[in-house]
């Protein structure tokens, strides 16, 4: 039995050792490499006395930072990948949560270190790589690990205004692997091209099943999502087969009408998720790859990636939502209703998900851990916890889970996942400004800030860029005489949402 | 300066309160617009002008600078 994720990697290198398995426009590299360099990087942290414990991966999206995350995992540490483009205000505040002894960087990142004061050890990639490999030490190391053991955290947004940091072991990835690569008919033919940042667990879907079964990664750059014409021509460039992307890079290729100037030669299988694709935009997908698989994947970070699929092998109506479908194996879901008992069938309930997909939970933090991992409450006798995802569906017809709305103000912007209330915590920080409210335009596809102060609305942008991730940064902001208010005093969202539209 | 250029200015304000449009000539090099910030502006020139701004268009040269992006949109209100 599989215990340790990196078995992917050691059961493919015999086969594939000089086949490329993750590459960008500079560096590429193969199977033999990537093994070289993680166990190196192990080998180093071992020998400096790192084990079970944090170890930050802050470095530019590349390869490298790839191979340095599988390097952790060797030395039976965890990994945790920052994005370089965060602003430092924040990456200060997840340097405090962790207190990690050891940061891996590159020459772009190092300098940047000292600002965050951050003062334990520094690995710079191309340098680490250099140590010599101690297998004994290695093989020791993996002796004492379990499958329950983490190999990383990725950090989202939180609605107090801290963000959480989600912790997952190898079992709930390897898990998550095996069936999704079911799913989706990975194999070593697969070629992906990555969008998602390496910062969040969207990436599993293509670390994982590159190593597993011998697969190459290109890691498409960041400014072909701009220009639609150039994207396409990346794919054919490279022969990519298999995306898993936002649903709004997609779009941008379909509404552009890109598809008369250049299609995509090899693509065969598309998922999407994490939001609504709109049916108009997925039919011209349809039309100009008739032959292709496309699933519509459904899931929380607190669940290790995505929990429920959905093969969109019909058509729908433009009115129509395409469902989230039904869980992966060994994946289970239960709807529960505002009473804890399981949602008549057809009604509305919170989605609840049970399984070994279910990650740690929240980094340091038991009692935000406990709010939402907890005991099933249609099985109370022995343990056993479900995560409540706090979003609502039902079930149609056919059986499949249709997504309905959130219980909370968590929203899904351009694929992110963001708390309204954090983006309203850190505008109220800001000295002169008096009350902040937040809404979002689902249609647009905007974040809406208002406010109450005497500031300047380019004075409180460039903090927010400052304090925020770009993602989370209003798209439009207000500034209001008087913040509208509920009778018993709450933030009135409703009547922000009727400023805005009066607006337009 | 032209009602479509400050009708786009006004729009790339929406987008960063804090750059200033007006001198800006390298929005896509100096990575000030980042792919969010292209899809928005497509969707809100499309509403504005009433245009379909075709994937050919869309290129760095287009997205630099405001003066660009109207020129761009003159050229397509004219078709």
């Amino acid at each position: 039995m599989q215990t340790n994720v990196l078995e992917y990697l050691e059961q493919t290198l015999p086969r594939v050792p000089d086949k490329t398995a993750f590459a960008d426009d500079t560096v590429q590299l193969s199977f033999a490499q990537v093994s070289q360099n993680a166990r190196a990087i192990g080998s180093a942290l071992h020998r400096d006395g790192l084990y079970g414990e944090p170890v930050v991966v802050f470095m530019e999206k590349s390869p490298t930072a790839i191979n340095a995350f599988f390097g952790v995992i060797y030395a039976g540490c965890y990994y945790v990948p920052l994005d370089v483009e965060m602003p430092a205000f924040r990456i200060e505040m997840i340097l405090e949560q962790l207190k990690p002894r050891a940061v891996i960087c590159d020459a772009v990142t190092q300098p940047q270190l000292p600002q965050f004061g951050y003062t334990g050890k520094t690995y710079l990639f191309d340098e680490v790589i250099k140590t010599p490999v101690n297998d004994a030490a290695l093989a020791q190391i993996r002796a004492k690990q379990l499958d329950i053991d983490p190999i990383y955290i990725v950090f989202t947004s939180g609605s107090t205004g801290v963000p959480k940091g989600i912790l997952a072991c190898h079992r709930s990835v390897i898990d998550y692997i095996e069936n999704l690569s079911e799913t989706l008919g990975f194999n070593e033919n697969t070629v992906f091209g990555n969008q998602t940042p390496l910062y969040f667990d969207a990436c599993l879907k293509e670390l994982y099943p590159t190593l597993k079964f011998g697969a190459t990664t290109w890691l498409v750059p960041k400014q072909c999502f701009s220009f639609p014409i150039q994207l396409v021509e990346y794919l054919n460039a490279h022969k990519i087969n298999t995306i898993c992307w936002v649903v709004s890079a997609l779009t941008m290729i379909s509404a552009t009408g890109t598809f008369k100037t250049v299609r995509p030669e090899t693509l065969h299988t598309i998922a999407f998720g994490s939001e609504v694709f709109p049916v108009k935009q997925f039919k011209r997908w349809r039309e100009v790859l008739p032959e292709a698989k496309f699933t519509n994947l459904y899931g929380p970070t607190e669940a290790t990636g995505m929990s429920c699929y959905y093969h969109v092998d019909r058509d729908f109506e433009e009115t129509d939502a395409i469902p989230i479908g039904k869980p992966f194996r060994n994946t289970g879901i239960i709807l529960l209703d505002e009473h804890n008992k399981e949602a008549a069938y057809g009604e509305p309930g919170e989605i609840c998900i049970r399984g070994t997909c279910l990650t740690m939970g929240y980094f340091g933090q038991p009692d935000k851990t406990a709010e939402v991992f907890t005991q099933n409450p249609l099985q109370t006798r022995f343990p056993e916890l479900i995560y409540r995802t706090g979003d609502i569906a039902h079930y149609n017809e056919d059986g499949d889970l249709v997504f309905v709305s959130r219980k909370d103000y968590q929203i899904k912007h351009m694929g992110h996942r963001i708390e309204l209330g954090e983006i309203e915590i850190n505008c109220g920080l800001y000295e002169g400004v008096e009350a902040v409210g937040c809404i979002y335009d689902k249609v647009k596809g905007k974040i809406v800030l208002f406010y109450t102060g005497n500031v300047e609305k380019s004075e409180l942008a460039a903090y927010l860029k400052e304090r925020l991730p770009r993602y989370m940064q209003p798209n439009k902001i207000r500034q209001l005489d008087e913040m509208p208010h509920t009778p018993n005093g709450k933030l009135d969202r409703k009547a922000l949402a009727a400023i805005y539209e009066g607006e337009s | 300066m032209s009602e479509t250029l400050s009708t786009i200015i006004e729009i790339l304000q929406d987008l960063h309160e804090d750059v200033d449009f007006e001198s800006e000539t390298k929005l896509i090099d100096n990575k000030i617009l980042d792919s969010f910030d292209i899809v928005t502006l497509i969707s809100e020139l499309s509403n504005e002008f009433d245009i379909t701004i075709p994937a050919d268009k869309i290129i760095p040269e287009n997205f630099n600078s405001a003066q660009a992006l109207a020129n761009m949109v003159e050229e397509l209100e004219d078709e």
